[in-house]
């Protein structure tokens, strides 16, 4: 082989490598655009999709240990809200929160919080401070948040005996004079009450 | 007995001249954190559950917890993501090898280039000296030209 063909060689097997690491670094990012989930169930729910809510399975809080699936409140209305105990709005909205369960309990009505991007000692506190008795998930890692469309705390979601998501996803603090109505609608919703 | 004087002075020196395991410091622990809301290290956050994170790193720091254990426990609270450098197994494990391989494959390229042209020089067929003749003559030529 000449010394021109030995370079034209190289320079040929170079072209391959840089064609074959930009095609894997394009797979890549196609791979991850098409499979991403970009959209959780709250955009779904705003474009007036019939959505199921997403199903976790999470550590207690409310308990000395044991796991409580979404799943296990089938058959009931669930008001599912997102919160933190460095969240503000979370403070103000947690007595309406235990109100709303103790008014709704007897009808089948379940509020399950969900403590996210938390310390649970933290969470513990918030609970013992603000008396809340409902059902409290933990979520510390945020597993939740991508699926359910979550993009701050609080978020209040409102889900039938089906266990679909009715109603609108309430940013902020429930039952403060901007989201009453909403907040009464989504509860009707749930448990079956409104059309 | 010599001996073991000489052994014993020699260990004492080694223990008084290595460096002792300095304990981490908040600041560092803090560009090694991510901030779970932000997604940003703590060091560069300023949000609640950021300064709630670094309180909490000031803490067990005080305790005298380890650096491993820190993490540890903020591992455990929320989940691997909050460790700033990516974990070195799984689909993750590419992001230490893809900048490896890609200098890898920067330094062979090189190095065939280089190779490339040593070859090419070697290669090369030096070039004839001209005859005397032929030399003088085109001296002359160049004299009447340049005049």
């Amino acid at each position: 082989m000449t010394a021109d063909g030995g370079q034209r060689s190289i320079q040929r097997v170079a072209q391959v490598i840089a064609l074959v690491g930009v095609a894997a670094l394009l797979g890549l990012l196609i791979w991850r655009v098409a499979f991403k989930d970009t959209s959780g169930a709250a955009d779904e729910l705003a474009a007036g999709k019939l959505v199921d809510a997403p199903a976790f399975t999470l550590d207690r809080l409310d308990t000395e240990g044991g796991r409580l699936a979404l799943a296990d409140l089938r058959g009931k209305a669930v008001v599912v809200n997102f919160w933190a105990s460095w969240c503000i709005p979370c403070r103000d909205e947690a007595p309406v929160l235990q109100k709303t369960y103790e008014r709704y309990r007897d009808r089948g009505l379940v509020v399950l919080g969900v403590d996210v991007n938390d310390f649970k000692e933290d969470a513990r506190r918030f609970m013992k401070r603000y008396g809340i008795t409902y059902p409290v998930a933990y979520d510390g890692k945020g597993s939740t948040v991508g699926k359910w469309g979550v993009r701050g705390f609080p978020e209040t979601f409102f889900v039938d005996r089906s266990g679909t998501l009715v109603g609108e996803r309430i940013e902020g603090a429930v039952d403060i004079e901007r989201n009453r109505e909403t907040f009464e609608r989504g509860i009707a919703l749930a448990l079956g009450d409104a059309p | 007995m010599g001996f073991r004087v000489v052994v014993a002075v020699l260990v004492a020196l080694l223990a008084a001249t290595a460096p002792a395991v300095a304990a981490p410091s908040p600041s560092d622990l803090e560009a090694e954190l991510v901030c779970p809301t932000c997604k940003t290290t703590l060091d560069q956050s300023d949000s609640p559950i950021a300064r709630r994170m670094k309180q909490r790193i000031r803490t067990l720091l005080s305790q005298g917890a380890t650096e491993k254990q820190i993490k540890a426990e903020l591992v455990a609270q929320f989940g691997p993501g909050v460790i700033a450098e990516p974990p070195k197994s799984g689909f993750d494990l590419l992001a230490w090898l893809v900048p490896l391989g890609i200098l890898a494959g920067g330094a062979l390229g090189v190095g065939a280039i280089a190779w490339g042209w040593r070859r090419r020089r070697r290669d090369e067929v030096p070039a004839e000296p001209l005859d005397p003749a032929l030399e003088r003559r085109l001296d002359a030529e160049l004299e009447r030209y340049d005049a």
